[in-house]
């Protein structure tokens, strides 16, 4: 009931925080602010819960779990689920969902219970998301932080926000309703095998790859998350949507939102299709590489900054494609810890940004320069989320694209070779913002004021975790706990990690302590082999 | 005639006796107000009166009630009910002499539910002909305005020529099978004795009804005759009278047994392809939101067309649900641009909307989940509806069907999303506007309420429907 709770309780307070606006101009943020409190703390508790759990036999089984019926018609359930995947997701989620609240508090003045009601439904939609068992419900919530956020660019962006909203609701809803397509087709396919009509991912997968379709359903779905994700040739929405949002809208875009496309490849694609993912694989770690090197060049000749940080965004999802379909457990790990990490450093990213826009009312890199001098705060700040963008070792990018460069070299050299290009390629970009914004001669004379209280605390919000996981990541790793039970990465792993033990398997030990080493007592079939290796090369 | 043939009639008896003693108010004396509220009362007592009688039965083996018709009459007359509300505080300050305009509305109404009642071609072309002649003079009622009389002859000559052809189809195919009575027709279409004589007829029949249900290539009517008539006729013409029509050409099809000619079947789904894509391409160029609505609404009655194709009960249900939300939307959708327009013409032009999100956010907001209910986004009855659509018409296999209604639901965001966009762009000063009356207030919230319910838990309208 719990699972529940989290969406329900952001959908309420965003109703109200939109009526509330009519009586009181600063309401809906107090009201936005305490929801988000409210599931922060439901969340944590989980976690708390969680990492208690030692039992290995249920360690690749559900923390919580939510299953009603819903449309009983069409077999549709409101089927809710917890692993360690969703629960880190959704931690980072509310911990985003504080900061845009927190943000928008001076930037924000019209209509401020519209805003806050949009800002709550598109957390409520990516939380369902990151949730969803049930693919309708999937799709439900996949529609449902469209719209709001739609709203959000098209009433609060800046601009040229017309343009960007369409365009980032045409691209969306285009792939969404491909994948609505790949889901019906699936649904039908589930039923004529077995006459049970359900949306049910956990019965779907039974019969999923042996559709006569299933590479079209699977391109259905691979569209869809590649648009969200953004993959490249799909990702030109994404400059504009991010340059034109409010900075509430683009932490939430870049942080959050490009994060459900990553976990719908996790949770359906490679579950539903997982040999048809394996033969694509070296197609798709391709588009990845092409991500990075790509959007790290058009990041580098952008002028606008937010625009710049934009095109980082698209780079920095390459490494998380490329980590997925490298398919072994270190560049799993490594792509949730890259959610996770360009989600904190590029959020950081668009909070200053959008600082350095209210306070100069310019974002055009041509009209910035010496900002040091007067905001040395902000610059400190910046400095920081720089170098964890261009992957500076003790900050949690860098354990996230070291991680995703073993595994992908383990799998494919080839593709991990060119990749690492991409390490390279970022700190050409981004010490450009720094020569660019902070340092160089001052071209205009600012008044300008260097960050205040709030500012400081919505900034250090974001570094210390970057700070934190980059010294020990294994929190993260230990929520995890395991690359989402699906038996293809272990059957991978096995392979790989036989490679590794041969040359130099010390580098496995530090990733894989934190996981439960499976025992004797638990089921052959999902033991992950690899472990025992591990444990081989312990001795 | 029984006690229980004159209950099952009752809804259609309630509905002339009104128009009989409205009109002999109006005879002794003139009162908007007693008019409007007697006639929104007989439209009520008439919906109740569905409820006297539950059980099937058939009247003289032309008239008859079952669950379909009086799920279909209960559609018609709540429309009807939303479209007068609207009406009251429209019509009131544009034209004299507007007393004659609710007991036409009742008329048309009337004639509706005896199409969605007929089981034989002779109640059918009753009910057809009572409904369009009185639209005839609705759509001309504002006799001042400019295209007015245009739009009025216009549906004028149409209708005429469609209900000759409809005549004469109908002849054609009494001539082969000796029978106007539905279910004695289907040994006629079924056996190989149907001869060029009875697919002329057919052919001929569904031109007629091609005109009424403004299917491509039978549509060209459409944006003319919506544009030049008042709103809340125009959401009329939309709902009641396209909803009858359909009711009644699904009865046709499935009792007669019709999907069992090839011939039939393709030249059906050629018209849905057709009216897809031609509906949805027209709205994309137009800047006119009473056009944009006639546009949307063909394509819409080409997805309905599936439904029809599906051929079974399932069918039938995602027809009944499709068209509840559909004839709710639109006229929600209507309300809204009755409600902005002036008082010389309709709120037609895109300028009209543009800010309104600034001035009168709740108009803003229940006008963008109608839009959205019609483009098909989930939240929204409208998404749930095509849904279940292209639930039916995968499951029966048709393909292309299914195909394009993805495809046109695609394009049709763009000028969807065009009029939201207008509304939501930022003006200077928003004007100071009037509160929105306690009627229009009603109408907007019920609906954007409805569909937002139905889109979050469809089970409420699933469950209506089984039980009828």
């Amino acid at each position: 009931m719990i699972l529940v709770w989290i969406p329900g309780i952001l959908m309420f307070s965003g109703l109200i925080s939109w009526v509330a606006g009519r009586w009181h101009k600063e309401a809906p943020r107090w009201i936005a602010l305490a929801a988000l409190l409210v599931t922060s703390v439901l969340l944590i508790i989980i976690w708390l819960q969680s990492r208690t759990l030692t039992d290995l036999s249920t360690y690749h089984q559900w923390f919580l779990e939510f299953n009603r019926q819903w449309i009983p018609s069409f077999g549709i359930r409101f089927h809710l689920a917890m692993d360690g995947l969703s629960l880190l997701l959704l931690l980072l989620t509310n911990l985003l969902g504080i900061l845009s609240v927190l943000i928008s508090w001076k930037e924000i003045e019209h209509r401020a219970g519209f805003f806050h009601f949009n800002i709550l439904f598109i957390l409520a939609g990516i939380s369902g998301v990151f949730l969803a068992e049930d693919l309708f419900l999937f799709y439900f919530f996949w529609e449902v932080m469209l719209i709001p956020m739609y709203f959000l660019i098209a009433i609060w962006g800046h601009e040229n926000r017309v343009y960007a909203s369409y365009k980032f609701f045409l691209f969306t809803q285009g792939g969404g309703l491909l994948m609505l397509l790949s889901i019906l087709g699936l649904y039908f396919h589930h039923a004529g095998v077995t006459g049970v009509y359900t949306f049910d991912i956990t019965e779907l997968v039974k019969h999923a790859s042996s559709a006569t379709w299933a590479g079209l359903f699977m391109a259905g779905f691979l569209i869809a998350f590649g648009v969200k994700i953004p993959a490249i040739p799909v990702h030109s929405w994404l400059p504009d949507a991010h340059t034109e949002a409010p900075t509430a809208g683009s932490i939430i875009l870049a942080g959050l939102m490009l994060k459900t496309g990553v976990y719908g490849l996790i949770r359906i694609v490679i579950p539903l299709f997982p040999e048809l993912s394996l033969s694509i694989a070296p197609f798709a770690m391709a588009v990845g590489v092409a991500g990075v090197l790509y959007g790290a060049k058009l990041a580098f000749a952008q002028t606008d900054l937010k625009r710049l940080v934009a095109y980082t965004s698209v780079s920095h999802m390459g490494f998380i494609i490329i980590g997925i379909y490298a398919f072994n457990g270190i560049a799993f790990r490594g792509a949730v810890m890259q959610m996770i990490a360009h989600a904190l450093s590029t959020g950081g990213l668009f909070v200053v940004a959008g600082i350095v826009q209210e306070r100069l009312h310019t974002r055009k890199l041509k009209n910035l320069g010496g900002l040091w001098d007067d905001m040395p705060g902000l610059g400190g700040f910046s400095l920081v989320f720089v170098m964890a963008s261009l992957g500076l070792p003790a900050l949690a990018n860098f354990v996230a694209e070291f991680m995703i460069l073993l595994g992908t070299y383990l799998s494919n050299p080839l593709w991990g070779v060119l990749a690492s290009l991409g390490l390279i390629v970022s700190v050409i970009y981004a010490l450009r913002i720094m020569q660019k914004v902070f340092y160089g001669p001052k071209l205009k004379a600012y008044k300008t004021h260097d960050i205040n209280i709030r500012e400081v605390v919505i900034l250090s919000a974001l570094l210390i975790p970057v700070v934190y996981f980059g010294i020990s990541p294994s929190p993260v790793f230990r929520t995890l706990a395991t690359p989402v039970n699906t038996e293809i990465f272990l059957k991978q792993e096995k392979e790989n990690s036989g490679k590794l033990s041969q040359k130099n398997n010390f580098i496995m030990q530090p990733v894989n302590k934190p996981l439960p080493v499976p025992q004797t007592t638990v089921e052959p079939n999902v033991l992950p082999t690899a472990g025992k290796e591990v444990d081989h090369g312990q001795d | 005639m029984g006690r229980t043939d004159l209950l099952s009639l009752m809804p259609q008896i309630i509905l002339p006796a009104g128009a009989m003693v409205l009109l002999l108010s109006i005879a002794v004396r003139r009162n908007h107000l007693f008019t409007a509220v007697t006639a929104i009362l007989f439209v009520l007592a008439s919906f109740i009166s569905l409820f006297f009688h539950t059980d099937p039965n058939e009247i003289s083996g032309i008239f008859i009630r079952d669950g379909f018709s009086m799920f279909f009459s209960g559609l018609i007359l709540v429309i009807t009910f939303f479209i007068m509300l609207i009406s009251i505080s429209y019509i009131r300050n544009r034209a004299e002499d507007i007393e004659e305009y609710y007991i036409l509305i009742m008329l048309a109404a009337l004639g509706s539910t005896v199409l969605v009642s007929s089981r034989h071609f002779i109640t059918f072309f009753l009910g057809l002909e009572l409904l369009s002649t009185s639209l005839y003079v609705l759509i001309a009622f504002l006799k001042d305005r400019e295209h007015s009389i245009e739009a009025g002859i216009k549906y004028l000559i149409v209708a005429a020529v469609s209900s000759s052809f409809l005549l004469f189809g109908m002849a054609l195919i009494y001539s082969g099978s000796g029978s106007m009575y539905f279910p004695e027709l289907v040994s006629y279409f079924r056996s190989a004795g149907i001869n060029i004589i009875g697919l002329a007829g057919i052919a001929f029949m569904m031109g007629g009804i091609g005109f009424k249900l403004a299917l491509v290539p039978f549509h060209l009517w459409t944006p003319d005759v919506y544009e030049g008539a008042p709103a809340p006729v125009s959401a009329f013409v939309a709902t009641v009278s396209k909803a009858g029509m359909f009711a009644f050409f699904l009865r046709f099809v499935y009792e007669s047994e019709m999907l069992q000619l090839d011939s039939f079947l393709l030249f059906i789904t050629i018209i849905a392809v057709l009216s897809m894509f031609t509906g949805n391409l027209m709205a994309l160029r137009e800047q006119n939101v009473k056009k944009i609505l006639a546009y949307s609404s063909i394509a819409h009655l080409g997805y309905l067309l599936i439904a029809m194709l599906v051929g079974d009960q399932s069918g039938e249900h995602a027809f009944a649900f499709y068209l509840v939300v559909y004839s709710l939307t639109i006229t929600g959708a209507f309300a809204v641009v009755s409600f902005l327009s002036e008082i010389d013409g309709d709120a037609s032009s895109l300028e009209h909307y543009k800010g309104i999100f600034w001035s009168r956010p709740g108009i803003a907001i229940a006008f963008s989940v109608m839009l959205f209910s019609l483009a098909g986004i989930p939240l929204t009855a409208g998404f749930m509806s095509k849904f279940y659509l292209f639930l039916v018409g995968v499951g029966s296999e048709l393909w292309l069907l299914s195909i394009a209604l993805v495809l046109t639901s695609i394009i049709g965001l763009f000028y969807y999303l065009r009029i939201i966009v207008v509304m939501f762009t930022k003006v200077e000063s928003p004007e100071k506007t009037s509160p929105v009356g306690l009627l229009y207030g009603f109408v907007f919230a019920g609906i954007t309420i409805i569909l937002l319910g139905v889109g979050i838990y469809p089970e409420l309208l699933n469950r209506l429907i089984n039980y009828f």
